[in-house]
Parts: structure tokens; C-alpha cells; sequence
């Protein structure tokens, strides 16, 4: 397990409602290597933020908790971690952004002050000090004039360059882990694509792993090394880059990748869709949570569930189609469901 | 293409004033919509590209006369939209629709599914409550919701059918042209897939006409006959989608194109990263709109505005040095 950052087990989040615990995330596990990317994709629904915000240990805000496994970073759990310890960890260890850049930054404050109380509040460091990393931080996720910026308020800036500045408060500490969750979402096109270039390379410079939630294909496969895909609370498959595009598997997966608008000349061609919608977590179906969309259920499918088992080397499907018996040794199968 | 188009935009500018101090005096104007000349054919879909703030959306909604044009004309099957009265303004908005993006916003939520679909029915036509109700159910078949459910509200919906509420509104009046503003956005990847499939079957099957204004350009790619690509108020290129995508001729057309993330890890392709952010349009740059952000600017470009000129059949680009139309090899 030498490299592993971070290492998710069986971790099961859940909230407590009037009809019992919902399981937002159902004994998922994950991990990530120093340095390395891993996205997290999945539709609205699948559990993907929740399984973000438990790594913070933010979700107890959120009105929700860790009902059962570890998230082991550098080899601490955090899950069994009192709130008062986070604290030293959120910010100088693992640090996050979201997607709207607007409300993480406080109005009130000037970007340079916000940059600036994250390396007071971790490290012993005068005020000055801490304004001039600030400003070195700015610069560094480059944006013009830094010193001129550090005193303006968010109102003055573009949505872009706010979620730069939420960048450099993220890593003014140096976390060793980043959580990016929806980073690029709320932007246009070309924005997106300075804030995504902006990532790797701090990521080269900083040696950073992140961990980076999207629903958007194409951003995962531009920034991924390592995919999970999620699917209302369970991770339904999971492999480096090249298998999930290569060799998708999980007939969820390949519906996400067929249903994409292509763009290479399939216009006005009908577009691949996948039945239905994404089930609610309060009233998930038996057997496999995917089994009423899915056109290649059996009646397996529809009373026991599936466990996340290793489908070729390094590569985990949680599906039938892959039980031990029939996968392993048909090589045709993934061309096969290529085609569904 | 001599045959007159169903929509015909001319010289349409939409500027909003910027108002100040205890007086309310005009200061400046928001030019978000700055002299547009395009048209659209019947049975058409015309995709709109930009990033926010250039004035997609505005452009649909002076068209649609949502929102008083300050100059301009537009042309509705022949016929000038301004200067028309109130009365025959409000029988041509039978044929004109919109469908908005947020299908949570865009529907009361007080209202009944049926009430909310059969509202243009009841305020267009004197028809009785009963084939009202029959329409509606109609409708709701049309865009592939359960019609047993239309005596429910708005928040037992999820996202994807809200959209076909929205869309089966829409085309309860039989419309000829719908403007479809950022109408998939909102949604998921696969529930997106299932509303542009329905869009482009109800184009078929009851010949509509479409803008399709969108900032996901796969999606616009793949529903769209022809695109035009705005920036800060300007159009600055228009063409056929095949063409447009594989010989994108203004900078900032090849710019926008490349930014896509495609969905394939082996297509690490070049990317042109603009510089910089899109300036207000309050106050654009002298000349060409673009050339702060722009590798190729010249002397020119800094004082004379472009105007839209025709290069080939079909592709007209605003660019005083516009990019050279690749060999057909040379492409993919």
C-alpha cells in the first residue's frame, strides 16, 4: 500500500430522515496515490459531493454521518477523528473548492486578507509575512497585479479569476491533498479550460493529489488518472483513465459515454439514452441499483446486489455480466457490451 | 438557399441603459446586442454560441419582442414584427415559443401540470374546458409523460420531465418557431440525451423551426443545421455546422472549439488558451471586439470594426485577417 495518500473503506454516509437513513454513499471504497488525480463522475443524485464533503469531515455540518468505514489519510483515520482535530487538518493538509466560487469568498474581506488568515490560522507566521505569501500565492495562479488585487473585494473580480483566488487560498498551505469539487462548472468554456491548465500545473509544482468531482466526460478524461463512477450511492466501476474510456464496462458506464452528443459527425442522428432516471436514495430498487435501466438485466440483477470485483487487472465492475464464472477469461465480453 | 427565411434579422441592436445618481441619468448603455443580421429557415434549428454575457440570450428574447429592441427590424415570415399593433403582435406570438433553462424557475409552483401546459390554450383560443384537458393529455403524450399525472404539481417532477412540461407548453399552440434558450443545460448527461432526442423528434414530426442558444457546443453540434458564434454582442461568424467545426476561420471561433475537454483520453489536442476575460460590454474595445484577447491582431485591428463578410457559401466571418480554410486532408 506504499504511495496510497488516501484510502477510503466501506465508507457508508448516511442522513437520518422520517423514513429511516437514507445512505447517500453505501460502503464505498477509494483510494489515491501521492500526486495522482483521481475523478469521482456521476449524475446529480449519485453521491458523489457527500462522498467528498466525509472525507473533510464536513458533512457532520450538513446534517449527515459516517455510519461505518475508515478514510485513512497518511495512514490517520479521519473518520474517527474529533472535530477540534480536523481543524488542524482542513486547510494545511487537505484543502477543497467548490464549484461556485462565490459564495466560498467572504464579501466583506479583501481576497488578500481571506489568502492570508488560512496561513495564520496553520502556521506561526507574522502578518506581513503571511500578506506577501499571499501575494506570491496570487501570483502564482496567475493574476495580473497581484499586490493591486490582494486589496479588492470579490465583487471587483470576474467569475474566473474568483475561482482563482479560491485556488490560491486552497493551496497557500500546500495541502497535500486537493478536493475539487465541480471546479469548472460554473464556467464558460474557455474559462475552464485556464482553470483546468492552472490545476495541472500547480499539481506538477506543488506535487499535489486530487481528488476532482464532475459529471462533465470530457473534463475527467483531460485531467483523470485514476475514474470512479458512482451511481446512486455505489461506485459501479473504477480503473485508470484508458479502461474506463477504453474498455467501459459497467452497462452504466457505457450509457454515460454513448449518451454524450459526439463530436465527430453524428449530428441530428438519434442520441443513445439510458431509460429512465436516477432512483432516490430513500427508494432504491432491489438487487442492482441500476437493474431498471439497465437493457441487459437478468433476473439476478433484480434481487441481489452486485459487489465491486476486479474485472481485468486493476479494473473493478460492480455487474453480473462480470461475475467471476463468465469474466474473467472472455476478453470479447467489453467489446461485446461496447455495442449494447 | 433563395427562398426567404422564416426569421430574418436585421441590423437588431438591444442596448441597455446604465442609469446613475438621484436623477436616474443615462450614463453610459450595456450595447448587449449590437447590430446582428442573421436569418433562419423554416424547418430549420440554428444554433447560438458564446460565452456568458455576449448577449445570446438577449438576442433571443428581442426576437421573440420579450424585449423591445432598441433598432432593427425582425422579419417574421415576411412580415415586420415592430410594426405590428398590440393585437396582431399577440396572434403572431402563437407561432413564437420559448422554453427557458432552469425548469425549476420557469414553472409556477402553484399551479397544476395541467393548468401550467393548458395556460396558452386558455389564453389564446376559446376552447372549452374539456378539450383543453384533452389537448393536455394529448401533450403530455406528445413529450412522453404519464398524462395520470397531470393533476400534480411541479415539485414531483424531476429535472428531465419538468424540461418536457416546459416543452410541451411550448408547442401547445402548434408554434412554428421555438427559441430554446440553454433549454438542456440544466440537465444530466443522460436525461440531456433523452430531451435532445425528444426536440429533435418534435422538429420532424411537426416542422418546427428552432434557435437553439446554448454554451455546451457538443450539444449544440449535434442538434443544429447551422451556427453562429457571438462575442460581446457581435456575431462574429456564421456557417454551416460540419464547416464551422472543421474550418472555424475568426480566432475566436478556433479558440472556443478547442476549449472543449473531449471526451477521449488519447486526444491531448492543442489547445489555444485565450488570455484574459471577456471585457464589459458596457464598454468594448475600439475596433474589432476581440483583439485584446487575440494572437493575430494587427494595426487594423485595433481601429476598424469587422464587418460580416461572406467568405465561402454559407460562412461568413467578422475578421479582417481570418484564419486560412484548411485542405479537407488536413482536417480530423
Amino acid at each position: 500500500m506504499a504511495g496510497k495518500l488516501l484510502e477510503i473503506q466501506n465508507l457508508t454516509t448516511g442522513f437520518v430522515t422520517e423514513k429511516g437513513i437514507a445512505k447517500a454513499t453505501d460502503r464505498i471504497s477509494l483510494s489515491v496515490e501521492k500526486g495522482k488525480t483521481l475523478c469521482i463522475v456521476g449524475e446529480s443524485g449519485s453521491g458523489k459531493s457527500v462522498a467528498s464533503l466525509s472525507i473533510m469531515r464536513l458533512v457532520d455540518y450538513a446534517g449527515g454521518t459516517i455510519f461505518e468505514g475508515s478514510i485513512r489519510f497518511n495512514g490517520d483515520d479521519l473518520a474517527a477523528k474529533s472535530q477540534k482535530d480536523m481543524i488542524n487538518i482542513r486547510g494545511e493538509h487537505i484543502a477543497m473548492i467548490f464549484q461556485d466560487p462565490m459564495s466560498a469568498l467572504n464579501p466583506v474581506f479583501t481576497i488578500g486578507d481571506q489568502i492570508a488568515e488560512s496561513l495564520q490560522l496553520h502556521q506561526r507566521i507574522s502578518r506581513p509575512e503571511a500578506w506577501r505569501q499571499a501575494i506570491d500565492m496570487l501570483q502564482m495562479v496567475g493574476i495580473p497585479d497581484p499586490e493591486l488585487r490582494a486589496k479588492q473585494y470579490p465583487h471587483e473580480m470576474s467569475g474566473g479569476m474568483r475561482q482563482r483566488v479560491v485556488i490560491a487560498m486552497a493551496l497557500v498551505c500546500k495541502p497535500a491533498l486537493l478536493i475539487a469539487d465541480e471546479p469548472t462548472t460554473a464556467l464558460d468554456v474557455t474559462v475552464q479550460a485556464q482553470i483546468l491548465e492552472l490545476l495541472r500545473r500547480l499539481q506538477d509544482e506543488l506535487g499535489m493529489a486530487i481528488v476532482l468531482i464532475t459529471h462533465d466526460m470530457g473534463v475527467a478524461a483531460e485531467m483523470a488518472d485514476r475514474i470512479a463512477v458512482m451511481y446512486a450511492g455505489k461506485i459501479v466501476e473504477e480503473g485508470t483513465v484508458l479502461d474506463i474510456f477504453d474498455h467501459p464496462s459497467h452497462p452504466y458506464t457505457i450509457g454515460l459515454l454513448n449518451s454524450i452528443p459526439g463530436l465527430e459527425g453524428t449530428r441530428g442522428e438519434e442520441l443513445y439514452t439510458i431509460p429512465g432516471t436516477i432512483p432516490s436514495i430513500n427508494n432504491l430498487p432491489a438487487g442492482c441499483r441500476f437493474n431498471p435501466r439497465c437493457v441487459k438485466a437478468e433476473d439476478r440483477c433484480r434481487h441481489q446486489e452486485p459487489g465491486l470485483n476486479e474485472y481485468r487487472t486493476d479494473h473493478h465492475v460492480a455487474c453480473w455480466l462480470y461475475s467471476s464464472e463468465g469474466a474473467r477469461n472472455t476478453a470479447g465480453s467489453a467489446s461485446e457490451v461496447n455495442h449494447l | 438557399m433563395t427562398q426567404q427565411p422564416l426569421i430574418d434579422v436585421r441590423n437588431l441592436k438591444k442596448y441597455f441603459p446604465i442609469k446613475t445618481g438621484l436623477f436616474n441619468r443615462v450614463v453610459g448603455h450595456v450595447k448587449a446586442v449590437d447590430d446582428v443580421t442573421f436569418g433562419i429557415h423554416q424547418g430549420e434549428t440554428f444554433g447560438l454560441v458564446g460565452e456568458s454575457g455576449c448577449g445570446k440570450s438577449t438576442l433571443g428574447r428581442a426576437i421573440l419582442q420579450l424585449q423591445k429592441p432598441t433598432s432593427g427590424e425582425v422579419l417574421f415570415d415576411g412580415r415586420s414584427v415592430q410594426q405590428m399593433n398590440a393585437k396582431q403582435l399577440r396572434h403572431l406570438r402563437q407561432d413564437m415559443q420559448i422554453i427557458f433553462q432552469d425548469p425549476f424557475g420557469s414553472l409556477n409552483p402553484r399551479f397544476h401540470i395541467r393548468d401550467i401546459i393548458g395556460e396558452p390554450l386558455r389564453v389564446h383560443q376559446q376552447v372549452s374546458a374539456a378539450e383543453i384537458d384533452k389537448r393536455v393529455v394529448e401533450l403530455m403524450e406528445l413529450v412522453g409523460l404519464d398524462a395520470t399525472r397531470r393533476n400534480r404539481y411541479p415539485h414531483e417532477f424531476s429535472g428531465g420531465q419538468r424540461q418536457r412540461i416546459g416543452i410541451a407548453r411550448a408547442i401547445a399552440l402548434n408554434p412554428r418557431f421555438i427559441v430554446a434558450d440553454e433549454a438542456v443545460s440544466a440537465l444530466d448527461v443522460s436525461v440531456q440525451s433523452q430531451v435532445l432526442n425528444l426536440l429533435m423528434k418534435l422538429q420532424k414530426e411537426l416542422g418546427l423551426t428552432f434557435l437553439f442558444i446554448a454554451h455546451g457546443l457538443n450539444v449544440v453540434r449535434h442538434i443544429s443545421d447551422r451556427i453562429g458564434v457571438m462575442y460581446l454582442g457581435r456575431l462574429v461568424e456564421v456557417g454551416r455546422t460540419e464547416e464551422l467545426f472543421a474550418n472555424p476561420r475568426h480566432p475566436y471561433t478556433a479558440a472556443l472549439l478547442s476549449a472543449i475537454p473531449r471526451p477521449s483520453p488519447h486526444r491531448k489536442q492543442e489547445r489555444i488558451v485565450l488570455q484574459g476575460d471577456v471585457p464589459s460590454p458596457a464598454n468594448p474595445p475600439a475596433g474589432c471586439r476581440f483583439h485584446p484577447r487575440c494572437i493575430y491582431a494587427q494595426d487594423k485591428c485595433r481601429v476598424l470594426s469587422p464587418e460580416l463578410v461572406t467568405l465561402a457559401s454559407e460562412h461568413q466571418v467578422a475578421c479582417h485577417y481570418p484564419l486560412e480554410a484548411l485542405s479537407h486532408s488536413e482536417v480530423i
